[in-house]
């Protein structure tokens, strides 16, 4: 081929953003994705090799040479193609995956120089998908069968893509008002446009699934109903993480303390960023413990409804933060402060009961412990403070108990999280499956994605549905080890 | 969209909305919430359920105009529809058959009593209900609530009905009787309700308040109506909105109660402006 006698360049095609001073004041979204010509030079930096290290790394096992040689090629329908049979949302995978821990760090263009820009192709071609309304007219031959799924976050769309292809007639039940789960109430606007989104709904729609929104399962409706007496053949729960974490240091009560999850729904979920008739109650000084995805879209957020000084806390060094690279790089751009191996011991308020300071213990990194990780431990006498009138806790979550304590003799383990069978993720009830973060605890779009087909398949096969030559074969829809959290 | 069936005014800032929604009614039990949205934009309004009839398919409301969200809903009218219905939500009353149990009752707080006062009964137990009231044209649903106590005292804190006093008063007043009382139950203010459990603390009587926090999802997601409990951080939308009233946290609770002051205050003069705007036709 004519691509390969090319010097090939060592560094990824950077990808055009939006200048932080600008970005920061609004909810535009921050990268702009290559130009198709960006795309096609980035494509061909690609091996295209025989035994792709990078498909391994992929949590959903997309077959990445196969897609990116359509790209550099020009053939964008076959590109596309190739991406929907893996991963049910190209657009936003692109967007929000940890490359940089899958498919890329494998790659092997990565031993040279930077590997092949995996997640921004994907991101152009899903793009590219999403704005040509992408062939997707699946003539389904109904079944007959009926299946309902619990969420509509990443691993119920999945879930419902694969079963609605397979003829079966899906209905979602969604507890808020809006369809998209961590994708519109959790992960902002500037990072994942609320249009990406609402077109991958679409083209749910358009496959015949129903969506019924304002449906809290567990409340309205027991899984129990919705097998006896809705006449569904099975179910499927996807219902995410659930309740904040908080650490139980003095202060946690004032008033400007609050959990990422509240503040992101607050601004998210319920308009905030449109001025909607949610009160915010975010100050001038903002400090966010924790240094993950859900705490770097916190801070982000804070300073776009106008903070003026938002400082990020977290015990270990940047290595250890578990966010997205290009997350980092962006908020350090945008003016985030940092405060790396910091250990917050209390909240101080004023007579109004309202947060003032943040006390807080500088720590050190020990000696390597056995699993080689160097833990880190308070520096005796480095008390100090940050002023603030917002503290926001991102720390992760714990298990929903909604649909556990509505269920019984459904299985939890000891943090609340459903056990499943990994090969069908069907839980402790027949017919009643689960997948996502209700499973794993906090994990990332791509894992839910993979388990809600993996349900899919399940599902397909307790109804007596999956087609032999479609079994174990080709998806990719192994359980893969839980990698970074969100 | 949801249909407004009834509206009855009670008071001028109180008033009852009677929704069509037979699935809600159908799942709804003592003691659960639900949600409303009126329109795109608008904030999830948690509001505990009065009543709710299966047969009819209705879910009642009682509400106080006490911000902008609320004030809005008191400008809908019967035959209306709204956007969002959200329910039932939060834990049932934990109904148990008892010998004799006191419900109690301030304000607003009296309407979601009467499903639970309802149930107890069903069960056979025996009841005291006493409803406290500012002042006489506040009262509502003395009736109802009369026709299934065994004993019903209305209260009022400037004597124009009813016994001149507070609920306080009477709930003094009848642990001091021969009636053994098995357990309280109470929703309404929340200095009330403290009021009621320090009452009760000393004679070991189990007593139960509904919590109202400031809510978001209502679905235990977002931990903005955490509450503490003997130290320990619960949610009164998942975990309530009953709650032990010898255990929480209730001087806390009153500051998080003023969390959002501010912006509410502010939200509610922006919508009275735009409200006046639109009467004299400058903006629609
Ligand atoms: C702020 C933030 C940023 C993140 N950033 C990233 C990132 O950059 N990359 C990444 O890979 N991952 C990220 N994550 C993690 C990722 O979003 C989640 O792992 C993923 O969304 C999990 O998908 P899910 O389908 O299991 O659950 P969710 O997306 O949580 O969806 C669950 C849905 O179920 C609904 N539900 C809950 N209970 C009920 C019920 N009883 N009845 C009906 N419906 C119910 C919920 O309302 C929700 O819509 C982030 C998470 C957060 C919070
Ligand atoms: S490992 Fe890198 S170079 Fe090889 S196929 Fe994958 S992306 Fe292309
Ligand atoms: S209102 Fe969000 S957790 Fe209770």
């Amino acid at each position: 081929m004519e691509r390969r006698s090319k010097t090939i360049l060592r560094q990824k095609v950077a990808m055009p953003e939006a200048p932080a001073l600008e970005r920061r004041n609004g909810f535009q979204e921050v990268s702009l994705g290559y130009t198709p010509e960006l795309a096609k030079v980035e494509a061909d930096r690609c091996l295209l090799c025989k035994k792709p290290l990078c498909v391994p790394g992929c949590p959903v096992a997309i077959d990445i040479p196969g897609f990116i040689r359509q790209l550099s090629d020009g053939n964008l329908p076959a590109a596309y193609e190739i991406l929907k049979r893996s991963n049910p949302l190209p657009a936003v995978c692109g967007r929000v995956c940890p490359q940089e821990t899958q498919c890329e760090v494998k790659c092997v263009m990565g031993r040279k120089g930077e590997p092949v820009a995996i997640g921004r192709l994907e991101r152009f071609v899903g793009d590219w998908g999403v704005a040509h309304g992408a062939a997707e007219e699946v003539e389904a031959r109904l079944t007959g069968k009926k299946v309902a799924i619990v969420g509509s976050g990443p691993a119920g769309i999945a879930c419902a893509q694969d079963l609605a292809r397979a003829g079966v007639a899906v209905t979602i039940y969604e507890a808020l008002h809006e369809v998209g789960g961590v994708l519109v109430y959790g992960i902002p606007p500037f990072r994942l446009p609320r249009k990406i989104v609402n077109q991958e709904i679409e083209g749910l729609k358009r496959l015949g699934v129903r969506i019924e929104r304002n449906k809290v399962i567990g409340k309205i409706f027991t899984i129990e109903q919705l097998l006896h007496t809705k006449g569904f053949d099975a179910v499927f729960i996807g219902t995410g993480a659930g309740l904040p974490k908080f650490m139980g240091i003095p202060g946690e009560h004032l008033n400007g303390v609050m959990s990422a999850n509240e503040f992101l729904t607050r601004v998210n979920l319920m308009h905030g960023y449109e001025k909607a008739d949610t009160p915010i109650g975010m100050g001038d000084s903002v400090i966010v413990i924790g240094a993950g995805n859900t705490a770097l879209d916190a801070a982000r957020t804070a300073l776009r409804m106008g903070a003026k000084e938002v400082t990020i806390v977290y015990r270990r060094t940047e290595k250890e933060s578990p966010a997205r690279l290009e997350e980092l790089r962006h908020a350090t751009e945008e003016g985030i402060q940092f405060c790396w191996l910091t250990q917050p011991v209390r909240l101080h308020g004023d007579v109004n009961g309202s947060v003032v300071a943040m006390e807080c213990l500088r720590m050190e990194l020990g000696e390597p412990d056995l699993s080689g990780r160097r833990s880190p431990r308070p520096v005796t006498g480095s008390e100090f403070r940050i002023q603030a009138d917002t503290v926001i806790y991102a720390l992760g979550t714990v298990a929903n108990p909604i649909i556990a304590r509505s269920t019984p003799c459904l299985k939890v383990n000891q943090q609340g999280y459903l056990e499943i069978d990994p090969q069908t993720q069907m839980t402790s009830i027949p017919g009643v499956f689960a997948g996502g973060d209700i499973v794993t605890g906090s994990a990332t779009v791509i894992l839910a994605l993979g388990a809600g087909r993996r349900a899919a398949q399940g599902i397909l096969q307790y109804l007596g549905l999956s087609r032999e030559e479609e079994r174990g074969e080709g998806h990719g829809l192994t359980m893969p080890a839980v990698s970074r959290a969100g | 969209m949801f249909l407004i069936l009834k509206k009855e005014v009670f008071a001028p800032d109180t008033f009852l909305w009677e929704v069509a929604a037979p699935e809600i009614a159908d799942a709804a039990e003592a003691g659960q919430f639900a949600m409303v949205r009126l329109k795109e934009g608008g904030e999830r309004i948690p509001l505990t359920i009065a009543d709710f009839d299966r047969e009819r398919g209705t879910v009642t409301l009682v509400v106080k105009v006490v911000g902008r969200s609320t004030e809005e809903m008191a400008t809908y009218s019967a035959g209306e529809r709204f956007l969002d219905f959200i329910g039932p939500l939060g834990a049932p009353t934990q109904v148990k058959g008892k010998n004799h149990i006191v419900l109690v009752g301030g304000g607003l707080g009296v309407a979601p009593l009467y499903p639970i006062l309802r149930s107890f009964k069903e069960l056979g137990s025996g009841t005291t209900t006493i409803l406290g009231f500012r002042t006489r044209n506040q009262i509502f649903w003395e009736e109802r609530f009369r026709l299934l106590s065994n004993q019903l005292l209305v209260m009022t804190e400037d004597g124009s009905y009813g016994r001149h006093g507070t609920t306080i008063d009477a709930l003094r007043f009848i642990l001091s009787g021969e009636v053994p009382v098995d357990e309280v139950m109470t929703v309404g203010p929340i200095g009330m309700m403290q009021a009621v459990a320090e009452v009760t603390r000393p004679l070991k009587i189990p007593t139960f308040a509904s919590m109202n926090s400031i809510m978001v999802d209502g679905i235990g997601m977002c931990g903005s109506c955490r509450i503490t409990v003997e130290g320990k951080v619960l949610f009164a939308c998942v975990d309530g909105p009953d709650m032990d009233a010898h255990k929480v946290d209730f001087e806390e609770l009153k500051v998080r109660q003023n969390r959002f002051k501010k912006e509410e205050i502010a939200s509610l003069k922006k919508y009275r402006g735009e409200c006046a705007l639109k009467k004299e036709g400058r903006i629609f």
